[in-house]
């Protein structure tokens, strides 16, 4: 792996740590939990970063904060948070990175459109695919109730699709070589 | 002695250095020239950074194309943003850096961090994060994390651009004190005076090549 | 770098990481096959005993567990509905004595010293070509960069402020990502003009 890799995977990583710092945005009224911008990190890395480097800066980043430094929003951190409901989602993350990155690799042109659904295939569908059982496990609930739980996350998830492809978007403008 | 020898450099289809040839001798060099002059790509093509599109960089009869490693030992570089240079979260740890890639022995480490640590007055800040530092305290941990390995030349790349006054003259002090050659991509213009000579590149090109007290009013005249 | 390290003398601290670690996934295991609420009951005292053992605060124990009161609350009452009371309490305080487990590791461990083991760790998997000081360098590259990346984003943040835009999710996250993209080439640079060869 070149230097240029390596500093990628850094970079998204401490990236992800830093709009984990991002105030939640709250859907107030709407009784819906609110949303942190840290999965936009997620999807940017798989994005922007691609496959390889955007799978690995996730992995890197998980691991940083499973040693212990408080880099998941609301300064959470260590083992615990992986034993816990939401553990399966962060451990979805490299993989959710990666299949961004995948997708993205196969189809270079991608319209607004198939861009937005790659990003939801890896962000969402993957990152729920792991982290559904997983609390489902935890909790003892079986995939349905578990299942339940997570719909009232998806407004927020659509809503980080959507901002997330905008931003990689601009970002492959700015920077056409990426 | 570092020859560049009818050098152009472009990136896709944009030209950024036209044609250069200079054979850079003098013990102090300023290289100065507008934003977007390309005096940046100049400067990285000095270390074998960036490789010019034709011709030749020639240091001390190594050529940038094929020594890559070794002439980055020569000729080290300091970059305008310290945040970008820094690459280690505590002072001690970036200084071992370079010296860790060139082989040295922990003790021989230990002994240089030391002696550069003493030399620009910062050995309480031995274990202190990078990222605590003050900018000019950044910037002499930059410069000093290049001078533990030792090169004979050292670029510049506006050091102090990002820097307040008194942290610019504190810079400019330490880069005079220095043994080995300078070559110093600027805008500051005061702290050049002393140089033995100053190149102007506008557009690409060599505009001016004389001594500062020839060519700053030059390109004074040549930027109104 | 900040750390939930909670600094102490007593012989869990001491302990390295590596046989802490084992003992969590051990522990953890045994939680997840035992179905018995009792002995899971123990298990959550014994738990909270080892906090006391640490030199630590039952506070201290009882912030691990506060993010998570909404999660067990929803836990609590889906399991009392549809499968009573007992399984309720059970999966509560499997939960809670799992996360009370893992950070008590992460409580009496410097996250540093975690960053050898793991690094130690990573050279049984060299055949399959993952290398060590590369992987060491992205992590040093990680923690020089995550308290730059903070302070552009807290940067941005406050230059959008002046506009209105401090919220917008947009405004704050494209800026910061240009900045680290820039900063990228320039970094690898200045890896390799320090001599670094991957």
């Amino acid at each position: 792996m070149d230097t240029k890799s390596i500093v990628y995977i850094a970079l998204f990583a401490a990236l992800t740590a830093a709009l984990g710092l991002m105030p939640p945005i709250a859907f107030a009224g709407l009784g819906l939990p609110p949303i942190t911008a840290q999965s936009l990190g997620v999807m940017l890395a798989g994005a922007v970063a691609g496959a390889r480097r955007g799978g690995f800066a996730l992995l890197l980043f998980i691991a940083l904060a499973a040693v212990g430094l408080p880099l998941l929003a609301g300064g959470r951190g260590g083992i615990g948070v992986f034993f816990g409901a939401s553990g399966g989602f962060l451990l979805a993350w490299p993989l959710s990175a990666a299949f961004i990155g995948w997708l993205l690799g196969r189809d270079r042109g991608a319209s607004f459109v198939t861009m937005a659904l790659y990003i939801a295939l890896g962000g969402i569908v993957v990152m729920y695919a792991i982290g559904i059982p997983w609390m489902a496990l935890v909790g003892k609930l079986g995939l349905t109730k578990a299942m339940a739980i997570m719909v009232a996350y998806i407004p927020g998830d659509l809503v980080k699709v959507v901002l997330a492809t905008m931003i990689a978007r601009g970002l492959r403008r700015a920077f056409p070589n990426l | 002695m570092i020859q560049i020898q009818n050098v152009s450099l472009a990136y896709g289809d944009r030209p950024v250095l036209r044609d250069i040839s200079l054979s850079l001798t003098e013990r102090r060099i300023a290289v100065i020239g507008a934003n977007g002059s390309g005096k940046s790509s100049f400067a990285r093509l000095l270390n074998g950074l960036v490789l010019p599109t034709s011709g030749n960089v020639i240091v001390d009869g190594l050529n940038t194309r094929d020594n890559g490693k070794d002439i980055r030992r020569k000729v080290g570089f300091v970059f305008q943003n310290p945040d970008n240079q820094i690459v280690f979260p505590v002072v001690e740890e970036d200084l071992a850096f370079g010296m860790k890639n060139l082989g040295f022995s922990k003790d021989k480490i230990a002994e240089r961090v030391n002696e550069i640590l003493t030399r620009y007055d910062m050995l309480e800040l031995r274990e202190h994060p990078a990222h605590l530092l003050s900018g000019g305290q950044k910037q002499l941990l930059a410069i000093s994390g290049v001078l533990v390995m030792e090169p004979a030349i050292v670029v510049l790349d506006e050091p102090t651009t990002l820097l307040d006054l008194r942290n610019r003259r504190r810079i400019a002090r330490a880069l005079d004190a220095l043994e080995q050659t300078v070559i110093h991509v600027t805008h500051d213009l005061d702290v050049i005076a002393g140089y033995d000579r100053a190149i102007v590149i506008d557009d690409g090109r060599v505009a001016i090549d004389d001594t500062p007290a020839q060519a700053i009013p030059a390109y004074q005249r040549l930027m109104s | 770098m900040l750390d939930l390290y909670s600094p102490g003398t007593s012989v869990l601290h001491r302990l390295p990481p590596a046989p802490k670690l084992l003992a969590l996934m051990i522990g953890a295991t045994v939680m997840f096959l035992n179905e018995n609420l009792l002995l899971t009951a123990a298990a959550a005292m014994a738990v909270l005993a080892l906090y006391l053992l640490a030199q630590l605060s039952l506070k201290q124990a009882l912030a691990q567990l506060r993010p998570l009161v909404w999660i067990f609350a929803i836990f609590f009452v889906l399991q009392w509905v549809f499968s009573g009371l007992e399984l309720a309490a059970y999966v509560v305080l499997r939960l809670a004595a799992l996360i009370l487990l893992a950070s008590l590791v992460t409580l009496t461990t410097r996250s540093s010293d975690m960053i050898d083991t793991l690094t130690r760790a990573l050279r049984i998997l060299k055949p399959i070509g993952a290398n060590p000081a590369k992987i060491g360098l992205a992590i040093s590259l990680a923690l020089r960069f995550i308290p730059v990346l903070a302070q552009i984003t807290a940067d941005v943040r406050e230059a959008q402020k002046a506009r209105g835009l401090e919220r917008s999710v947009i405004a704050v996250a494209m800026p910061v990502a240009i900045r680290t993209l820039k900063m990228a080439d320039d970094i690898s640079d200045a890896i390799e003009s320090r001599g670094y060869r991957p």
